[in-house]
């Protein structure tokens, strides 16, 4: 009889959709040349989204791909009851490093979101939306690609912009940059949220089309690995 | 009674050859690329605790000469009572190659390779302690290796400074001077005709994804 109801309870346990997880997730940046900004890490409900393929970039993903600013995604998941864990870097992401951090997901926070400005970039992001979080435990690993958010042309100018609407890209941390360059792209043909063509970039520091770098500042995809321990 | 015996014996003979069995692997090779010959592959069945590189630590100088110069052979030291191959010439681009490894122990489950893509600064792909101790008799995987860069030396492109045909420079020069000093994926080369003047490099000479395929069978 006893072992009964403790099987009863387990099934119980088991079944239900609302139990909590405890994952310890490692996020590295694979690019050579690139920083990420503050990453957002947003555990939340099946239908939400931090962004959609195809989809034009809400205004709180524009903050952050163009400008690094996560604090307005953060409010409207908060809004949202999701697991937020914000900035685990506490600052910028090099090339080749690695955070890593421990969050619990409760309710239906079964999906799991990051995002993180690519610099330098006009509104480049590395980034997952809405990943089904595995359920059995042990160690995931995923390969994230750049993403466009299509909401800025891809001049490539550094000036120091990163305000919402703002044209230009606001620094190179590794300060490997040119400047008093004419722009690499005059539009944005697709104002979707899309892949990234990658940058373009010149050799000319004092110049040229761009103000990035091309032997520094290229990518190839993935440019971040994302490993998911369910515990 | 007899009969429980022999029964017995088998089933302690047959856990014996489980626990004793030789593990062998048969290693194909493909270069993915458009025209980056790899350097003289090397490869390596080593125990737990060794890694050639990892992503965002600082390379070692057995790294740099690979990366830089193609020569695999102070990686290979570093393991050099491992069960080890490497290769007597290049993989040109299109090529496939395959060779065979047998672990001395159980210990020795994990599989390293390494190689430079030569027609760049410091550019190099491999696989990284994979581990194979889930791999039963006849089991093939097919994995990928991606370009990384040792992040040793700047990606000028320049004439001098990459040592396979597209320019026969320099290879290994103990000097570190890349922008990022760590090892991470490549960014690609940019090539003259992508508008790097300078590049002594072309367009064939690009490349982008996976650069190298690698079937693992263990026979």
């Amino acid at each position: 009889m006893k072992t009964k109801l403790i099987a009863a309870v387990l099934t119980g346990l088991f079944s239900s959709t609302s139990f909590a997880q405890d994952l310890s997730i490692s996020l590295t940046n694979l690019s050579h040349g690139n920083h990420f900004t503050p990453v957002l890490v947003a555990a939340h409900a099946t239908q939400q989204h931090m962004y959609q393929l195809g989809e034009a970039a809400s205004s709180s993903l524009q903050a952050m791909a163009e400008g690094g600013d996560i604090s307005y995604l953060s409010t409207d998941f908060q809004a949202l009851a999701a697991d937020l864990v914000s900035n685990p870097a506490a600052g910028l992401m090099a090339p080749g490093q690695t955070v890593q951090f421990e969050m619990t997901t409760r309710h239906d926070n079964n999906r799991l979101s990051i995002v993180a400005m690519i610099l330098p970039t006009n509104d480049g992001f590395v980034g997952v939306d809405s990943l089904s979080i595995p359920k059995k435990r042990g160690r995931y690993e995923y390969f994230l690609n750049g993403y466009d958010a299509g909401t800025e042309v891809n001049d490539e100018i550094i000036n120091g912009a990163g305000a919402p609407g703002a044209p230009g890209i606001p620094a190179d941390p590794l300060g490997a940059n040119g400047s008093n360059a004419s722009g690499a792209a005059q539009s944005e043909n697709n104002q979707g949220v899309h892949v990234h063509r990658g940058v373009l970039g010149d050799t000319d520091v004092n110049g040229g089309i761009s103000d990035l770098d091309s032997r520094v500042h290229r990518w190839i995809n993935p440019v971040a690995r994302l490993i998911i321990e369910v515990k | 009674m007899r009969y429980l015996t022999i029964v017995a014996l088998l089933v302690s003979l047959a856990a014996c050859n489980d626990r004793d069995e030789m593990k062998e692997y048969s290693i194909t090779i493909t270069n993915l690329t458009h025209n980056q010959p790899f350097s003289p592959v090397a490869g390596v069945l080593h125990a737990a605790g060794f890694k050639a590189w990892q992503t965002g630590e600082v390379a070692s100088d057995a790294l740099e000469k690979l990366a830089e110069g193609g020569d695999a052979s102070g990686l290979l030291a570093m393991q050099q009572d491992s069960p080890q191959y490497h290769a007597a010439a290049p993989l040109f681009a299109g090529e496939t190659m395959t060779f065979q490894l047998m672990a001395d122990s159980d210990e020795q489950d994990r599989l390293t390779l390494a190689t430079m893509l030569i027609n760049t600064n410091d550019a190099f792909s491999g696989i990284n302690a994979m581990e194979l101790d889930v791999m039963g008799h006849g089991h093939t995987q097919v994995v990928y290796g991606y370009a990384l860069d040792a992040g040793t030396e700047a990606n000028t492109e320049l004439a001098g400074s990459i040592p396979g045909p597209a320019d026969g420079g320099e290879g290994y020069n103990p000097e570190r001077n890349d922008v990022t000093s760590k090892v991470t994926n490549h960014g690609g080369v940019v090539s003259q005709q992508d508008g790097h003047m300078d590049s002594v490099l072309s367009e064939s000479h690009r490349f982008d994804g996976p650069v190298m395929r690698v079937e693992i069978k263990r026979l």
